[in-house]
């Protein structure tokens, strides 16, 4: 049983370049952990401080509760699969995958084992006497994955290992990793950019922004419960609309309407709405809350269709993702949702406001 | 418009052929320019004494006015000082290599402290001409009893070619994808295996570029030679070919000293001729010494 | 502890990124202020050190060593007088390196060789970078060829250059008396005005080699729409040439220039064997006057301030190089 933990983990490389500010977070075997976030945003430098390739200004990475602070990234027993592969360019695909092998002095007998084992598991078997520079990408992607697995390693980094990948082969790999991980049963730390991985790989998210984790939650939640706005314009796409609205007594004001505040006795003057496109629809009778306005914009995706509105009596706009069959007034289009579907951010903090449980229903 | 466009249609017509002409004049004249001097040296050291002396100049000697003789008066000795070259140049190369190889990968990719100071000493010593230095170097070749000694002249080629070697190698360090040697770290190595297992079989070709350079430039060093080395048989080409030519003042043997310089050049006209674009690239990479 | 404050609110400041951070933790002051002495990043230290120091070691002997002991000699009168030994006498050179009438002429030879050369060479190179960056059949042939002067000894070319320039059988003036421009042969290397010519030209003829290529490597980084779009905004070539190459090609330049300037200051060979200095020390430059001092006079206290001023000279250049780069660097690319 092996615990990744990182305890208040910063990097300082200038009095105003921190790229890891106070990180904590733990990932225990078996979970897989993905690092999302922009870029610039830590999440490579906190892989890297992980590995060992940066050592920490401050705090502690430890593994089953021993600091690593002071060990080689060679002694962490950690395997690393990088963006660019990495591959030694002058060493064919065996001696690339058996390398950390090698160098640990593990007997030949079963350094052969190992390889046969993984090459097969991974279907290099016919090119293992090739150099890199005659695989093509995705049989680079595979050695690469090939040499992090054979070393049996107590945790697995990963960053952003299929970006390099065309987009097809990009979403097969994805799935085969996800089978792979799984019967690896150990921590696995994940980098990437794209939302998309981080919510089909991962079993918790980790989002982050100028090196401070804004939310640490399984990607349902992540999803469903955006901690702050960052958070909730980042995950999801087309982005949520996140809208600052003008509070008067308990109602949120955007142009002709009002819509209840998230908690009653709220004194703030603005508050920061929240709602995805995918949860808004063309207006019901049974809609509790609906807003009219008219079409501006309008990008057809196929199995849907974007719609820009601006609401009524405001200049603000609001995107809905209609079915394309569902039909519309451009001019004079009606727009509905439900209570739960909305997120509240406060304005100043960005902070998410979690609604009362019992949503007052008026309009 | 179509009246305005004809005109220019007919200019850049035109123009097409003057700018190829203006092209191979310039092409031409660089030709001339740079290998008309040398192919003069050539071939004054195939003429004959009698077709050296002649004026008019002779440019295209007949069958009788060419001559092996030149060569044959240096004879077999002059190898002596081709080889002198070669030893010297060949040897403070290789240390050239073996000292400045790691200094260059401290200085692209170690911390220490002080690292940009070090290497702004190391630009602005490639520009000190080598007379600054002789004083100094000839006080410790005579406390150290090194005259007449290749030492004396190995050393200092060491360094005078150091500067370049560590600016050379180290901007071909600073090109390599650092994920991999990152990922050596993780496999395991140390830095010092690395160095050797995974950095240095990938610069190879930057060894050689720069190793070239370094030849070359100890081959052509004068001034250290001339004042550390008065030994005949043990000087080098340059020295020994500016003898030839100095020793008498009315009788200057022309024939002999192109043979000289033709035999003393051959292993650098060879280095061009076989890695031309290595050596652009050298040159290039240091933005240093011509 | 208030550094590490200090540098957190600096960093909160910077990101200035689209969305608003949100600042969900807003104390991370309180952590461990203790830095960590650190293993790994003192053993890389460690090699650092182990890797370099060799170098360090050589340049120090051949470079540092030698400069620090002229700045020290030139503070002794070591020379026949003295029987060779070094007795201290201030700054006794100096005063006399000022009253030098031989110093100041060579002085303004080493000026008048070094400002003529690289003038030339600068243009002279720039024509040859402009021709080999063209397309043309037999483009690596011109550029091997180019490379031959570059790689030749300066001091065995001297001598083919003496026989170029000779008086009697010299190529010069049977190509001059042929075209009709002298009657009889001149005296090339034996006139204190044709020898300086000579020299220069021999030197023009081995360095500008070395320009073209550092110029040719600038004209390759400049990127070829810069001039389409200049095309298309009316320009022609001769136009773009001196606003768009020439500008982009500053940097190059000077560094070429700050290499050639330090070199063809320190000019030594190619006088030695061309004219030796001559006639009457009329081409004599710092470094043979240098050279001479010591060898020859064996006045080793005077030799040394002479390496001094010459020091001083060439790192003030240095200076003044790197600067006007710095400012270049801005111009340029706008960057720093």
């Amino acid at each position: 049983m092996t615990t990744l933990q990182l305890e208040n983990l910063r990097k300082q490389f200038a009095p105003d370049v921190i790229p890891v500010k106070d990180i904590s977070l733990s990932v225990e075997d078996g979970e897989f952990l993905t690092l999302l976030g922009p870029s610039g945003c830590g999440k490579s430098t906190l892989l890297r401080l992980i590995a060992g390739l940066e050592q920490p200004t401050a705090g502690a990475v430890k593994i089953g509760g021993n600091v690593l602070n002071d060990i080689a990234p060679g002694d962490r027993n950690m395997a690393m699969v990088f963006q660019s592969y990495a591959l030694y360019p002058h060493m064919n695909v065996s001696e690339n995958i058996s390398t950390s092998l090698r160098l640990k002095n593990v007997p030949q007998e079963e350094i052969k084992r190992r390889i046969a084992n993984v090459s097969e598991k991974l279907g290099l078997g016919h090119l293992l006497n090739r150099k890199p520079s005659a695989l093509s990408g995705g049989q680079r992607q595979r050695v690469a994955l090939a040499r992090a697995l054979v070393r049996d390693p107590e945790v697995f980094l990963l960053d952003e290992p299929l970006s390099n990948l065309d987009a097809l082969l990009r979403e097969q790999v994805r799935q085969e990793l996800k089978e792979l991980f799984k019967s690896q049963n150990k921590p696995v730390v994940y980098v990437t950019h794209d939302q998309t991985e981080a919510m089909t790989l991962s079993s918790k998210v980790a989002v982050l922004l100028d090196g401070i984790i804004q939310q640490l939650d399984p990607p349902r939640r992540i999803y469903t419960h955006p901690a702050n706005k960052f958070v909730a314009g980042f995950v999801g796409s087309p982005q949520m609309n996140l809208l600052t609205l003008n509070c008067n007594q308990n109602k949120a004001i955007l142009g002709d309407y009002g819509f209840p505040l998230p908690q009653k006795g709220q004194s703030a003057k603005m508050i920061d709405m929240g709602l995805r496109p995918e949860d808004i629809h063309i207006a019901t009778p049974e809609d509790e809350l609906t807003v009219e306005g008219h079409v501006f914009l309008e990008e057809n995706f196929g199995r849907e269709v974007l719609l820009s509105v601006k609401v009524k009596g405001s200049d603000q706009t609001l995107r809905a993702l209609i079915p394309p069959d569902d039909e519309w007034d451009n001019e004079n289009i009606k727009l509905g949702w439900s209570h739960r579907q909305m997120h509240w951010f406060d304005a100043q903090s960005g902070e998410r406001i979690e609604a009362a449980d019992s949503p007052v229903l008026a309009s | 418009m179509a009246v305005a466009q004809q005109p220019q249609e007919q200019q850049t017509q035109s123009k097409i052929p003057t700018k190829r002409i203006i092209l191979w004049l310039g092409v031409i004249s660089l030709l001339v320019f740079c290998l008309a001097p040398a192919l003069w040296q050539l071939l004054t050291s195939f003429k004959t004494n009698d077709a050296i002396a002649t004026i008019p100049t002779i440019y295209f000697p007949n069958l009788s006015e060419l001559t092996f003789n030149h060569y044959i008066t240096l004879g077999w000795n002059f190898l002596r000082y081709v080889f002198n070259s070669a030893l010297v140049s060949v040897i403070s190369t290789v240390i050239c290599l073996g000292v400045g190889a790691p200094a260059a990968y401290t200085l692209a990719r170690l911390n220490i402290p002080g690292k940009q100071i070090i290497l702004s000493c190391v630009l602005v010593v490639s520009l000190f001409p080598y007379v600054l230095l002789f004083l100094g170097l000839l006080e410790l070749v005579k406390y150290f009893g090194l005259g007449n000694n290749y030492i004396s002249l190995i050393i200092p080629y060491t360094a005078i070619n150091l500067p370049l070697t560590i600016l050379v190698l180290r901007s071909f360090f600073l090109q390599l994808p650092k994920d991999l040697e990152d990922s050596a770290k993780i496999d395991g190595y140390r830095t010092v295996p690395m160095l050797l297992q995974i950095v240095l079989p990938l610069t190879l070709p930057a060894l050689v570029t720069t190793g070239m350079l370094a030849f070359i430039f100890a081959w052509n060093e004068f001034i250290f030679a001339l004042t550390f080395i008065t030994k005949d048989e043990m000087l080098t080409i340059p020295v020994k070919v500016a003898q030839i030519g100095g020793a008498s003042v009315y009788e200057i043997p022309y024939g002999p000293i192109a043979a000289a310089t033709v035999l003393g050049t051959i292993p650098l006209i060879l280095l061009v001729l076989f890695f031309q674009r290595r050596i652009v690239q050298g040159i290039t990479a240091g933005a240093v010494k011509g | 502890m208030e550094d590490g404050g200090d540098g957190e609110d600096g960093g909160e400041q910077t990101t200035t990124n689209k969305q608003q951070p949100a600042n969900k933790n807003q104390q991370p002051t309180n952590q461990q202020p203790k830095m960590q002495k650190d293993a790994i990043r003192q053993r890389e230290q460690r090699t650092g050190w182990i890797l370099i120091t060799p170098a360090l070691l050589v340049l120090a002997l051949v470079f540092a060593y030698p400069i620090v002991r002229a700045f020290v000699l030139s503070l002794f009168t070591q020379n026949l007088g003295t029987e060779l030994e070094p007795v201290f006498s201030g700054f006794t050179n100096y005063v006399r390196l000022f009253g030098d009438g031989r110093f100041w002429q060579t002085f303004g030879q080493t000026a008048i060789f070094t400002i003529s050369s690289i003038l030339l060479e600068l243009v002279i190179g720039m024509v040859f970078a402009l021709v080999l960056n063209e397309t043309f059949r037999g483009r690596g042939l011109a550029r091997t060829a180019s490379l031959i002067p570059w790689a030749l000894p300066t001091a065995v070319m001297g001598l083919a250059w003496a026989w170029i320039f000779n008086d009697q059988y010299g190529v010069v003036n049977d190509l001059l008396s042929r075209v009709g421009f002298i009657e009889d042969p001149i005296t090339w290397l034996g006139d204190p005005v044709r020898a300086m010519i000579a020299l220069i030209f021999a030197d023009v003829w081995k360095t500008t080699p070395f320009i073209a290529i550092l110029l040719l490597a600038g004209l390759q980084s400049i990127p070829q729409d810069l001039y389409e779009a200049h095309k298309i905004d009316g320009a022609n070539p001769v136009q773009s040439f001196w606003s768009i190459t020439l500008p982009l090609l500053t940097p190059q330049m000077l560094i070429a220039l700050l290499f050639r300037f330090a070199q063809a200051f320190g000019i030594f060979d190619l006088i030695q064997v061309m004219t030796g200095g001559g006639p009457a020390g009329r081409t004599e430059m710092i470094s043979n006057y240098i050279y001479a001092t010591v060898r020859r006079y064996l006045d080793f206290g005077y030799g040394a301030a002479l390496v001094v001023v010459t020091f001083l000279i060439l790192i003030a250049a240095v200076a003044i190089t790197a600067f006007l780069l710095s400012k270049t660097r801005i111009n340029v690319t706008g960057e720093r």
